[in-house]
């Protein structure tokens, strides 16, 4: 089978990685939480636009950024093995797809908007959910189905939601959550909000008609729309070169600008969601392709080595750790020391922990659950079938 | 007054309950409803039975859930006292649109050709040079998309209305409707409304072919968290737009391609009808008869002849498509003892099909005969006109069912 066939082309533009940087201040983490001290880092990958300029490699950051980027992903990244084993532990059902690996675009996309711009995406969404102001225990408790979860447990993996946040979800359908992300930003420019709206799909999704649909009416609205491929390689079992005739998904806008960002790294994801911001507020919607990686397979149910080798898995995992990355950046700096690096990873692992425990221990959804928010009604009567019937059946 | 549901399951039957008037509450500029019109019992899922929290020491803002101002009020102002204005059908819908997006600037209209067209059936026409090409957006020809793109802007809080150039192209936006705009509010847990309002002409027309006289009630009534209407009068389609507009639910309003020209005497002040409310066309004591849209008209042609044969039928326009309001539907069941369903969609899994199963469930006691259903032939429309006559249900046959019925 020719498996092997592309896989060598994940690996081979980072053996190149270079790190450049002005001189740091030689202070240990504990006292560097000073903001306003820039470090500037060249992005190791050069971006690569359609129809645009791509943005300088040089990103700027703080000490205190490289930090949180660390501290977010080694959370999204236990949180996510956690579930793993909690999904092994049939604690979590259904489907449960995992973003390890892909941490960088989460991260690197909060740090370049605020929280009224508004993401929406598909259904691995719970580092996204994390990014976006969600807390471990909320997003546990709705993979286990309880109460306290985001959606009242009655979304599950797939429907991870925060209004407040402007996290529109959390969406089953693959490329559904793309006209809903420019119905977004139609409202954005409807209400001149000067915010932008990213909608996040896959390299699946990316086939889909109604993508291209939503990108032509936004295109000719000028809506401040950002579309963000997330190039895993893989749509579940079938690799991009097997279903895509062009795999260049930040060219297939056509006359809408593109623009293809190294994924595993968080720096080069947020000056590449600053660029489109500005962008999108100004011309119109751009797509951004994010060269990234999942290390699990599609979903809990895909043991994600019948399609490609354990070799490649390990290899980007080897070079392109996008946690292991940033890990090198703040050594390199010495804005902290490996310690302080091993102790920030203990502490993520014992609020992962305390947060799964507090969430085995919360309630189930009440029986009267099932009935409530299907309309939104504000007197007694919550649900109604073709007879206005409130109960159908008596729950045990 | 009273509504009487049979409980199923642990819960013991339950007798004449009076607890709830949901449709006792005041809108700024409307009419308080008189005279105790609705009363829901809540059955809770545990089996105990407890009466919904009174409405009327509610906030003003959840009062626009539902809308208000009886029927039996307007008609005979509008009859009688007031002057009214007269108008097409078409030009009923314009009006509520007009004002209901004069009312609100969050209100948006999406659809193909709705713009500087005026709308394929003219009920668009003039909105775009008065409201700007961005509240009355003309689109592609993208169906799923922007149905999609309406949804997403409801998300967050305008309240757009798509029109479907024809309902049967509203098929390929099902993912969209039935997935995010009817389930969206529950799996989100309640942090997303979707005030979205998706109407469109459907029916058999005039030999449009198959394809374009599709009834689409049927394939959407089982989609959870939606509303479903169908207008069928000058007067409640302008009252179910402004409803449907307001309502903070997904509410699919059908209109029917041959009843856009009909003309009658509206009011002039502001009205608003409920969206859970079936309207008394003709009080009679024999039988019910139950329609909606087009097939009323039918009903009422049949409904003179069947009164020269001596009859007097009861005829109900249903209007709520989902629910259904079973509590006149029962008040009615419950005078005349028969019940026939004259419908314009298919036999199989049509609304005449869910009707005609709560009826039995919920009245089955006061039926002295079974339920008749009168629908469409489950075939595609026929292009030639004698065959596509025979397809919908025509007044003689309903003559014959009443006859029949009332042996």
């Amino acid at each position: 089978m020719a498996l092997t066939h592309r896989s060598s082309n994940l690996l081979r533009p980072f053996t190149t990685a270079v790190f450049s940087s002005t001189p740091s201040l030689r202070r240990p983490f504990s006292s560097s939480a000073d903001d306003t001290t820039t470090i500037t880092i060249e992005t190791s990958v050069p971006f690569t636009g359609h129809k645009c300029d791509p943005p300088s490699r040089s990103v700027e950051t703080s000490p205190k950024e490289l930090m949180t980027f660390f501290r977010d992903m080694a959370k999204m990244r236990r949180m996510e093995i956690a579930a793993d084993s909690l999904y092994k532990a049939k604690l979590i059902r259904g489907f449960c797809h995992l973003y390890d690996g892909q941490e960088a675009v989460a991260v690197g996309m909060e740090a370049a908007i605020t929280k009224k711009d508004c993401i929406i995406t598909a259904y691995r969404d719970h580092c996204i959910y994390l990014g976006r102001g969600g807390t471990l225990l909320e997003c546990f408790s709705e993979l286990m189905g309880r109460q306290g979860g985001c959606s009242k447990g009655k979304g599950g993996s797939m429907h991870f939601y925060k209004k407040d946040s402007g996290f529109y979800g959390g969406h089953g359908i693959v490329g559904a959550q793309v006209p809903l992300g420019c119905g977004l930003a139609f409202a954005q420019k409807y209400s001149k909000d000067e915010t932008v709206s990213f909608a996040l799909y896959g390299d699946g999704a990316a086939n889909q008609g109604q993508l291209f649909e939503a990108l032509n009416m936004a295109a000719l609205w000028d809506l401040p729309a950002i579309l963000v491929c997330e190039n895993n390689h893989y749509g579940m079992g079938t690799a991009e070169w097997r279903a895509a005739k062009s795999p260049a998904y930040y060219k297939r806008g056509d006359y809408v600008p593109g623009l293809k960002v190294d994924g595993m790294d968080a720096l080069a994801v947020k000056q590449a969601c600053k660029f489109a911001k500005e962008h999108a507020l100004k011309n119109g919607p751009i797509i951004l392709e994010m060269d990234t990686y999942r290390y699990h397979g599609h979903s809990m149910s895909d043991p994600g080595s019948t399609y490609r080798t354990r070799d490649e898995i390990s290899g980007v995992r080897q070079e392109r750790d996008p946690v292991e990355r940033i890990r090198k950046l703040i050594l390199s700096h010495e804005l902290a020391t490996e310690k302080e690096l091993k102790d920030i990873e203990k502490e993520v692992r014992k609020e992962v922990d305390e947060a799964i425990a507090q969430a085995k221990e919360s309630p189930m959804p009440d029986p009267s659950e099932l009935f409530t928010n299907v309309y939104v009604k504000g007197y007694g009567v919550e649900a109604f079938g073709a007879d206005r019937k409130e109960v159908r059946a008596v729950l045990p | 007054m009273a509504a009487i549901f049979q409980g199923i399951g642990a819960t013991t039957a339950l007798s004449s309950i009076n607890s709830l008037d949901s449709k006792r509450f005041r809108l700024s500029s409307h009419r308080l409803l008189s005279g105790g019109k609705g009363s829901f019992f809540v059955v809770r899922s545990d089996g105990r039975s407890k009466p919904g929290p009174n409405p009327r020491g509610r906030r003003p803002e959840q009062l626009i859930t539902n809308a208000v101002a009886t029927k039996a009020d307007s008609s005979a102002a509008s009859t009688t006292s007031k002057p009214g204005h007269e108008l097409l059908l078409f030009e009923a819908l314009r009006e509520g649109l007009e004002e209901e997006m004069d009312r609100d600037p969050c209100v948006c209209v999406i659809g193909e050709d709705v713009g500087h067209y005026g709308g394929s059936y003219k009920v668009t026409k003039g909105l775009a040079t008065k409201y700007g090409d961005l509240r009355v957006l003309d689109t592609p020809i993208a169906e799923n998309s922007f149905t999609g793109m309406a949804i997403g802007a409801a998300m967050t809080g305008l309240r757009p209305i798509v029109e479907g150039m024809n309902m049967g192209f509203l098929l390929l936006a099902f993912n969209q409707i039935s997935n995010n705009c009817g389930m969206l509010h529950y799996t989100s847990g309640g942090q997303f409304k979707i005030p979205v309002v998706i109407r469109g002409p459907g029916g058999v027309g005039r030999q449009l072919g198959a394809e374009h006289s599709q009834r689409l009630e049927s394939y959407f009534q089982s989609i959870p968290g939606i509303q479903m209407v169908a207008c069928s009068t000058p007067y409640n389609a302008k009252g179910l737009m402004k409803a449907a507009i307001r309502s903070e639910n997904p509410v699919i309003l059908f209109e029917h391609v041959l009843l856009y020209n009909l003309k009658e005497r509206i009011p002039d002040e502001d009205y608003v009808l409920n969206l859970e409310e079936a309207e008394m066309v003709r009080p009679g004591e024999h039988i019910t008869i139950l329609t909606y849209s087009r097939m009323r008209y039918h009903v009422m042609q049949a409904a003179k002849t069947l009164v020269n044969k001596g009859y007097d039928p009861e005829v109900i326009d249903i209007r709520s498509l989902k629910p259904f309001d079973l509590y006149t539907i029962g008040n009615s069941v419950k005078k005349t003892h028969r019940v026939l369903i004259v419908e314009e969609c298919m036999r199989t899994g049509g609304i005449g099909a869910s009707l005609t199963a709560a009826i039995s469930e919920n009245f089955h006691d006061y039926l002295d005969a079974p339920i008749v259903c009168l629908s469409s032939q489950d075939v595609p429309t026929p292009y030639a006109g004698t065959l596509e006559d025979w397809t919908v249900v025509q007044p003689a046959q309903i003559v014959a069912a009443v006859q029949q019925l009332c042996q």
